[in-house]
């Protein structure tokens, strides 16, 4: 199989990119990892006229931390986030997030900033992206944004970003106080998309109450969902098992998951249910003795 | 378009369509019909190369994407007309069936070596889990890797100890 034929451009900075992507409009799809979008050209689902590459624009490559906030390049593939241990500590749904994705080979190539803009609600950065809180930094010819990442995503595939706009980066900021996270997902078979899963980020205070609290549901809703009843039944409470129960059975109120090959509904929000527990419980005991006095 | 790729060790120029995919390119173009073809739908690893030393599947990548930079079939395993220890291994293990999935297979477990010479049976799976073998035979093929991996770090043991003892190559 081979995709339509299209023209290729491959700019070396983001000016040269941007200026392509505000040209061609709609005609131009632009390609980061590629692991979804050359497939869906290889099935003519997508047939761009133009394709731009934006994997020469070194800009877009890496990370760094300034001011308390980590900055994250778009074209930063799912392996190096995997694999970056200097970030487990404060940013530990990175890790444990991009070692679901897919399947080795695959996380070689695929992008942090390719996936959250081709919006497939049953891939995995979404859901963690809104546990942890993250912002998208969006960037246009008028220069650039950051938009929440629970205003990014619109509907199934469809984003926030204007028509000239290209995301450039992601930015987390680092937890205060003691911060554990868990990604939980079942799958029909290795490498596959979510039946379910859950992405949980829970920060405690200096009393060893939740400070903040993350839930992001992914596959379980055209877009990535946010759990908000059970965020806001954690905030200001320890991590008991009597807290862990209650906020376990809100975190399906929130979700709106259909039947299909994958499952069925209701299927679907019990394991939302048992994956927020376990999440919480472990949660719990890997923060045990974090905060002074406990 | 004009590319120039190096594969295995060789720089190739060529003329492509900017929509050849970097699998379709190495077998049609340069011959090197050891990558195979399987599900054309990035979920199979038949098709597994090395780009810049990382596993990829190149039915998911445009040759046009590989200009300028470095490719690893499994044509490359293979030196001086001796068989890699991992091919070897994949030969005394019998892990192979019917082959179609072994040059992925060989590939996707070359990588896994090169960044963890010394892997468990779970990293072994966790490593191949992008790889497909449709006759199932999962289980001498991570055989054949753990014993890849011995004899690479034995291998390499024993060149060490004969250079301390002779001063010569272990050839």
């Amino acid at each position: 199989m081979f995709p339509n034929a299209f023209e290729y451009e491959a700019p070396t900075s983001l000016d040269d990119a941007i200026r392509l992507i505000r040209e061609h409009g709609y005609d131009a799809k632009v390609l980061a990892g590629g692991q979804s979008l050359l497939p869906m050209m290889k099935l003519r689902i997508a047939a761009p006229a133009v394709l731009i590459d934006i994997n020469g624009i070194d800009e877009l490559k890496g990370w760094r931390e300034v001011d308390g906030t980590l900055r994250i390049g778009a074209m930063t593939r799912h392996a190096e986030l995997e694999h970056a241990r200097e970030l487990a500590d404060s940013f530990p749904l990175l890790s444990r997030t991009a070692r679901w994705i897919a399947d080795p080979l695959i996380r070689n190539r695929g992008t942090i900033g390719g996936s959250l803009a081709h919006a497939d609600p049953g891939a995995d950065w979404g859901a963690a992206m809104l546990a942890a809180g993250a912002r998208i930094e969006a960037r246009g010819p008028e220069g650039s944004r950051l938009i929440p990442v629970d205003e990014f995503f619109v509907d199934t595939f469809a984003t926030s970003l204007n028509e000239d706009e290209l995301v450039v980066a992601v930015h987390i900021d680092k937890p205060t106080g003691p911060v554990a996270a868990r990604y939980m997902k079942l799958e029909r078979k290795a490498g596959d998309f979510a039946i379910a899963a859950l992405g949980v980020q829970v920060e405690l205070d200096s009393n060893g109450r939740v400070a903040k609290a993350g839930i992001g549901m992914c596959a379980c809703g055209p877009i990535p969902l946010r759990a908000t009843k059970a965020e806001a039944a954690l905030i200001g409470q320890p991590l008991t098992d009597e807290t862990i129960k209650t906020v376990s059975r809100l975190v399906p109120e929130d979700a709106d998951p259909t039947d299909d090959l994958r499952g069925s509904a209701e299927y679907k929000r019990d394991l939302l249910r048992v994956f927020a527990s376990r999440a919480l419980h472990e949660i719990a005991e890997e923060l045990k003795g974090k905060v002074g006095g406990q | 378009m004009k590319i120039r790729v190096k594969v295995n060790g060789r720089w190739y120029e060529s003329d492509v369509e900017p929509r050849t995919l970097l699998a379709y390119w190495l077998r049609e173009d340069l011959k090197l019909t050891g990558t195979h073809i399987g599900c054309d739908t990035t979920s199979c690893g038949a098709c597994t190369v090395l780009l810049d030393g990382k596993a990829v599947k190149s039915c998911t990548v445009l040759a046009v994407q590989a200009n300028g930079r470095e490719v690893m079939t499994v044509e490359g395993l293979e030196r001086n007309g001796q068989l890699h220890p991992l091919q070897s291994a994949f030969w005394e293990c019998h892990a192979l069936q019917c082959g179609y999935c072994t040059p992925g297979m060989l590939m996707a477990s070359y990588a896994l070596l090169q960044e963890n010479p010394n892997p468990t049976e779970e990293e072994i799976r966790e490593g191949l889990s992008g790889n497909i073998c449709r006759c199932t035979g999962y289980m001498n093929i991570v055989k054949a890797v753990q014993t890849a991996a011995r004899k690479m770090s034995g291998e390499s043991q024993e060149a060490l100890e004969e250079v301390a003892a002779n001063g010569a190559s272990a050839d």
